[in-house]
């Protein structure tokens, strides 16, 4: 594709919408599809059919529009709202425009986001090429290529100030110096799409709503960095998020924005996928370096760095979906203008998935540094009647909880830290009082435990060691000096681990212990459970009364 | 690259996980993605296929099993005619997954588990037979698990 075809296409499909007299995007992201979303966009694409309308209104797939517990989801271009719930014998009422109900942009849950990875969401098909060009895509991986050095391209992603959104929260732009700087011929860039934290979604979402924003912002670092071949290493669990890659891919090999001389450049980049098979750890980044080279994932010491030596031990460029997802728009817009949104020390936006007791549950996207309380309350709609709030998680086994004192907390980076939890991927789930924090402690590190890989001690022993103590607790057997081992194995595992996965996985109890510390005491001294979800054993007779 | 198909009547599966290996160039870097393909074709990996795969990309058979044996989407035996998902991600687990896993047990249905299937909004989530059931609760479950397994 040359760069006049780039914009003929675009212009063509703006051309084709604008003769439309409606476009009706079905969300067929997993959420709604599990909600029966394929049986509800039949039923619109027969009804459009039948009515003759075939010319003037077209039906499509698109991505996560966010609203996944008010699922599936219609939105009608033509009048911009948000059909909820909808059902097919909803069809008629849609087509004709007469559905009751539909939310509009300034709904509190739409009007409260700032949307730039999830921008394209509710307005092209994942599936259509065409589509994604004709909403910009694209346009700045020809920049990168025809009017950019290398050198501008990193130096415009260090100006964004963007931090990986994988969790840890390391200068994009840095990671590209880097790499960029390596004097190898060969180097790799790699896009970490193994989103295991349970309870979060939002890169799965993003691959199966937008997967070209992925590939080019993949493209781009190559360019910049100096890399001719990409991976993407996706979850063997998420089989849609893969075939919609899988389609993207070959539609970006036909019409050459990947492969040999794109845009009639030098540059070279080829895209492959590897496709994970089940293991937490395949997200520590040399892990997931030993699992594309067909290996046990096991992780191993750095340094030297991904950067310096990674996959094949060639510099290696490693980066989240949502960070790829970032850099389009950063290219585009410039880095200035990126680092204008959101906190100084953490420009831009972040997407979480809401979950867990909350009213409205699905994928948020909020510039970084916007209040808990506002996603939880405004997007949320809060928790609902009848229940109380008691902590949010973040940040997944690696994270913590933010109880309801810090629910003014600002959500970036930094201050997250700061109250002992994480940003993470991005997960945020809402508990309310009949949740056991000790128990939450205990299903982590049960996870822990159980996606350890084995290959170093204090992880592997410690976290069965950790978990033994938090199930006997659990069960009412705790003991006075458990605090004291909790602890003590806790700073083991911290210091000792060989990776992130062990080094943080004595968090989410460190977290309860700072901020629920009660309710550790009062399963161990009272063998109560205020929560009222452990079943234990009337072991001594308490004076207090047990809550049902 | 096009989507791999499963057994047809003209092609076994011994065949087709042959072209899948060529089409890796028969590459050690590849045995994953090798074991994915057998594993869609055979239903599980049972041991002479490793040793089969082993042989084929010149890799040691300990290779091949320590990998296969470190991933958790790989099985060895044969999948049971009845199986149900549960999603035990947070967002479920705190919506009481934990509850429903005695009633698959009891029906008698093949019990898996997946840490997050990505659709914590609808939670908590089971997936029998490919069949998604939303907002699970005990007496829901129970129902769809008697009336889907029908007569056995």
């Amino acid at each position: 594709m040359t760069s006049e075809t780039l914009f003929h296409v675009q212009q063509s499909e703006r051309q084709r919408a604008g003769r439309l007299k409606d476009r009706i995007f079905c969300c067929t992201v997993a959420g709604c599809l599990a909600g029966g979303a394929d049986a509800v966009r039949d039923a619109i694409g027969r009804e459009v059919e039948q009515r003759g309308l075939g010319a003037e209104v077209e039906v499509s797939g698109t991505g996560c529009m966010g609203l996944c517990s008010e699922g599936p989801l219609v939105r009608s271009s033509a009048s911009d709202s948000i059909h909820t719930n909808v059902i097919p014998s909803d069809a008629p009422a849609i087509v004709h425009g007469s559905r009751p109900g539909a939310l509009t942009p300034d709904h509190p849950f739409y009007a409260g986001q700032r949307r730039i990875i999830l921008a394209n969401s509710g307005h092209t098909d994942p599936e259509r090429i065409a589509d994604y060009i004709a909403a910009g895509g694209y346009h700045a991986l020809l920049r990168a290529v025809t009017e950019m050095t290398p050198e501008q391209i990193v130096a415009a992603v260090r100006r964004s100030g963007l931090r990986g959104r994988g969790g840890a929260g390391y200068p994009t732009g840095l990671k590209w110096e880097l790499v960029a700087r390596q004097s190898s011929p060969v180097k790799y860039v790699v896009c970490n799409a193994d989103e295991g934290d349970p309870g979060a979604f939002m890169n799965r979402s993003v691959l199966e709503g937008d997967p070209h924003r992925v590939l080019e912002g993949m493209a781009i670092a190559g360019r910049a960095v100096g890399a001719h071949q990409g991976y993407v290493y996706v979850r063997g669990e998420s089989p849609l998020a893969v075939a919609r890659l899988r389609t993207a891919l070959d539609q970006a090999r036909r019409e050459g924005l990947l492969g040999e001389r794109i845009f009639e450049s030098g540059f070279n980049f080829r895209v492959d996928l590897r496709i994970g098979a089940g293991a937490y750890v395949c997200g520590e980044e040399t892990a997931l370096l030993a699992s594309i080279e067909g290996k046990r994932g096991q992780p191993i010491p750095r340094p030297p760095y991904p950067p310096e030596r990674g996959l094949w031990n060639q510099p290696t460029l490693i980066n989240n979906v949502e960070t790829f997802a970032n850099i389009p728009t950063i290219v585009e817009k410039g880095g200035d203008w990126f680092a204008s949104i959101g906190s100084p020390s953490s420009p831009g936006t972040k997407v979480f998935a809401l979950a867990g007791r909350v009213a409205r549950a699905g994928l948020v996207e909020v510039t970084i540094g916007s209040p808990l309380r506002k996603i939880l309350y405004d997007l949320g709609g809060g928790v609902p009647a009848g229940y109380e709030f008691k902590a949010a998680q973040t940040g997944g086994p690696a994270g913590g909880c933010i109880p309801a004192a810090h629910l003014d907390v600002s959500m970036d980076y930094d201050s997250l830290q700061s109250i002992g939890t994480m940003m993470g991927s991005g997960g945020l789930i809402v508990m309310d009082t009949s949740t056991c924090m000790v128990d939450i402690a205990r299903y982590f590190m049960e996870f822990c435990r159980e996606e350890s890989c084995g290959k170093c001690i204090p992880c592997r022993a410690g976290t069965v060691q950790m978990h033994d103590i938090l199930a006997r607790i659990t069960r009412g057997e705790g003991r006075e000096d458990d605090f004291l081992m909790l602890e003590e194995l806790s700073g083991l595992l911290r210091t000792a681990s060989l990776c992130g996965l062990g080094m943080a996985a004595p968090n989410p109890v460190l977290s309860t212990l700072r901020h629920f510390r009660n309710e550790y005491e009062s399963h161990i001294r009272e063998h109560r459970c205020p929560a009222g979800h452990c079943r234990m054993p009337a072991v001594r007779v308490s004076t207090e009364e047990v809550p049902a | 690259m096009n989507e791999i198909k499963g057994p047809t009547e003209t092609k076994g599966p011994e065949k087709l996980l042959e072209e899948v290996m060529a089409r890796h160039h028969y590459s050690g870097d590849a045995l994953i993605e090798i074991l994915h393909a057998a594993q869609l074709f055979h239903g599980c990996l049972s041991a002479p296929l490793l040793k089969e795969i082993a042989r084929k990309l010149r890799l040691p058979p300990s290779r091949v099993l320590g990998v296969a044996t470190f991933y958790h989407l790989f099985r060895f035996t044969p999948p049971t005619k009845h199986t149900a998902c549960i999603c035990i991600g947070t967002a479920c687990y705190v919506e009481g997954a934990a509850d429903l896993v005695e009633i698959v047990r009891r029906n008698g249905w093949n019990l898996d588990a997946v840490r997050c299937s990505g659709t914590c909004g609808l939670a908590p989530l089971v997936v029998c037979d490919g069949v998604t059931l939303r907002r699970a609760t005990p007496a829901k479950l129970e129902d769809y698990l008697r009336s889907a397994a029908g007569p056995v």
